[in-house]
């Protein structure tokens, strides 16, 4: 399934954000982080929704833990769009799909 | 009647409105749940208790249970009997029309989106934060409303919980996990916390308290870097050097869709009738922390969650 979310690991994870050519957003998460968890379906909707738009990747920040460093990221669910594999958007904290939507108007 | 009329609907979806859930679809009245939309606050599907971990005192659970899996258990189970969800935040309400109107997303829609013969509020309490300088700046940057989210990037860091209740306590003893030092920040001599929280305090090696002192400001330019304090006996103003600090002070009622159309007391708490949950309008009725400001512990949420359905179900027979 195209619309499928990727998982990111320290090891595939610039070759996967430069391999694309449309915007991807990235969703830094963890097993025990409750709004990460309710955002989730959200996500899947929206990758299925805007398949060929904008993809959808995820990183666990427990199994990558030096990206979560990396991008600076103190609070999850953190999420992070890049072009051209530059981080352009950050969206900090979970948030209803209309407004994940509108927050990424500028990307679909 | 149309598909968006119902007989029962419940705004909200922690351990009161899902309680209500499960009762009122027992007795096949399908409710509709408005259960909320996501947010990192308490103001979200499954309610507080989304936001902790491991939950000790609730009875049938000798090992305990994580809070978002208690909370997805209770929604399973309204599901179960026919419940119906919608993960949207109501806008508005008219509660001097019968049926109830309520609308969702655009509040000046001519029409509403749903109507309801019964209403149940269990919209619950969110996080009061500190409304300091700095504060909105870096939330998400270094300071937190959840421990369980966030305390995991403070790995080997020097941090503070502000806060002298149990969900303070709680937070500070969590965050020992992950910080080097934890320093509560408490604004009186003494906590509110239970004893059993506080004795897990004190013992704690990591954890030590700053007592009657106020954060009058939060410092950093792109994270967290420290934080102004004042001693709130002597007013004399310090400095404390930090990497992270959680905002722990308490919680206000998600009230403000009910302003000037239920009564309500003067800390914002939906006001109900003694022993039941019956509004001063008639066919709304409020459980949950919504209308508790001395309990709001997830049992007896659910307890009046419960009394909310039955309270309900016989105001529609009748």
């Amino acid at each position: 399934m195209s619309g499928a979310i990727t998982n990111l690991s320290t090891e595939n994870f610039d070759s996967e954000i430069n391999s694309v050519n449309q915007p991807i957003l990235v969703d830094f998460w963890a097993e025990w982080c409750g709004p990460c968890k309710m955002i989730a379906p959200i996500l899947e909707e929206i990758a299925n929704e805007q398949e060929g738009v904008i993809k959808i990747a995820k990183v666990d920040v427990d199994n990558a833990p030096e990206l979560a460093q990396q991008f600076e990221i103190m609070s999850i669910p953190t999420l992070i769009v890049f072009n051209n594999g530059e981080p352009v958007k950050r969206l900090v904290g979970a948030q209803g799909k209309h407004q994940l939507l509108d927050a990424l108007s500028e990307f679909i | 009647m149309s598909d968006s009329h119902k007989a029962i609907i419940i705004i909200g979806s922690g351990p009161a409105g899902l309680t209500a859930a499960i009762y009122t679809a027992r007795a096949e009245l399908n409710p509709l749940v408005i259960e909320g939309e996501p947010s990192s606050t308490g103001d979200q599907p499954g309610g507080q208790l989304m936001l902790t971990t491991e939950v000790e005192n609730f009875p049938g659970f000798p090992e305990g249970i994580m809070g978002p899996q208690l909370m997805a258990d209770m929604k399973a189970q309204a599901e179960k009997f026919g419940a119906i969800f919608s993960t949207r935040k109501v806008s508005k309400v008219d509660l001097t029309k019968k049926p109830f109107e309520i609308w969702i997303g655009n509040p000046d829609e001519d029409s509403p989106t749903h109507t309801a013969d019964a209403l149940i509020i269990s919209t619950g309490a969110q996080s009061v934060m500190l409304e300091v300088e700095g504060e909105k700046r870096l939330l998400g940057h270094g300071l937190s409303t959840c421990a369980t989210c966030d305390g995991f990037f403070f790995k080997d860091k020097k941090i503070a919980v502000v806060g002298g209740g149990d969900s303070a306590i709680e937070e500070a003893t969590f965050l020992t996990k992950f910080a080097s030092e934890v320093t509560v920040i408490h604004r009186r001599d003494e906590l509110r916390a239970s004893k059993i929280m506080q004795k897990r305090a004190h013992e704690n090696p990591k954890i030590n308290f700053l007592w009657n002192s106020e954060v009058t400001e939060i410092i950093g330019s792109n994270s967290v870097e420290g934080v102004k304090i004042r001693n709130t006996i002597t007013l004399e103003e310090t400095e404390l050097n930090l990497e992270g600090i959680f905002i722990a002070i308490g919680h206000k009622p998600n009230t403000s869709l009910f302003i000037d159309k239920l009564s309500i007391d003067d800390l914002g708490y939906i006001k109900t009738e003694p022993q039941s949950t019956k509004t001063n309008v008639e066919g709304v009725f409020a459980c949950g922390d919504v209308q508790d400001h001395k309990y709001r512990q997830a049992i007896t949420a659910a307890g009046s969650g419960c009394m909310a359905a039955i309270d309900a179900e016989h105001w529609l027979e009748n």
